[in-house]
């Protein structure tokens, strides 16, 4: 059993409401030296494989088509045996 | 003119949207699950705002692969008119039928009002009873309707005229150029944020979406001789 930890994120040109919101409260609640804040997503899926590389192709077609929306965001992910 | 509403788990504009088409137009009109295979009984193919499957993972993503999808697109490359209302909008993005994403709004708020909009082009089959530049009043609610799309397809849009309609005013999603709504490169898919289908009678606080629907048919009429 292969585990994929996936990342996904907006691109960074894309404006994060919902990280500048929680950017002004940790401001609020006095950490100043919070520079900026990213939200984005993250996922667990456990894949019935033991070989890599399919496992690779497979969670990297998985992100294109469902996971992220790459018009937007932009994703990565390690696989570990579980 | 035959037109279908899609139900998608989640959809909760649907009903809104086929009393719109027999009030306004009185054509029959009917609701599909989305599991539906077959299309091809529809002229005019609605899918309506809400939130289908939760809005999980992101608006309109789980909505995209639901097997009516596959007749919608059939239907959008034959030429066939589809509407996108909000969640619907969302879902044609998702599908790659029009291009773009929709985002967060902006304030992070959930937007729910009457807002202005300026038609920006009334040369397509839904806007047609409009004219350009004309302001109507068609109520928004949304949290997730900041248009997005990267400069290049703007460019290549805005050449096209797909641009249908812009928030005049004050923006209520921080939507790029005020975009509020949109169509494909032909003309015959349209999205849009605004719900045209809550503003079809003077005591719902705006008529100003009737004549979305009434370009429709009258459109349709000419190109079918009907």
């Amino acid at each position: 059993m292969i585990l994929a930890k996936i990342h996904v994120t907006l691109k960074a040109s894309v404006l994060d409401p919902e990280g500048t919101t929680v950017t002004k409260s940790l401001h609020a609640l006095g950490y100043d030296e919070v520079e900026d804040v990213r939200i984005g997503k993250y996922m667990e899926v456990k894949i019935n494989t033991t070989d890599r590389k399919t496992a690779e192709e497979r969670v990297t077609e998985m992100c294109e088509r469902l996971l992220a929306n790459t018009v937007i965001e932009k994703y990565s992910f390690e696989l570990t045996e579980v | 003119m035959r037109f279908a509403v899609i139900v998608f788990p989640g959809s909760n504009c649907d009903i809104d949207a086929v009393k719109a088409i027999e009030d306004v137009l009185g054509e029959p009109v009917e609701m599909v699950w989305h599991t539906a295979a077959d299309l091809s009984a529809y002229d005019c193919i609605i899918l309506p705002g809400g939130f289908s499957y939760g809005d999980y993972l992101r608006s309109g993503a789980i909505a995209r692969f639901s097997p009516v999808m596959e007749e919608v697109r059939k239907a959008a490359a034959e030429g066939k008119l589809v509407i996108g209302i909000c969640n619907g909008f969302q879902i044609l993005t998702e599908s790659h039928l029009l291009p773009g994403a929709l985002r967060e709004n902006n304030h992070t708020q959930f937007n729910c009002e009457i807002v202005p909009l300026v038609v920006e082009n009334a040369n397509t089959p839904f806007t047609s009873g409009y004219q350009k530049g004309q302001v109507i009043h068609i109520p928004i609610a949304h949290g997730e309707g900041n248009y997005y799309v990267d400069e290049e397809t703007l460019a290549k849009m805005k050449a096209n005229n797909q641009i249908v309609f812009r928030y005049h005013g004050k923006n209520p999603n921080g939507s790029i150029e005020n975009i509020a709504g949109i169509c494909n490169e032909q003309g015959n898919v349209l999205g849009m944020m605004p719900h045209p289908e809550r503003a079809v009678h003077d005591l719902l606080g705006s008529s100003d979406g009737g004549a979305l629907f009434t370009s429709i048919l009258t459109n349709w009429r000419e190109k079918h001789g009907a």
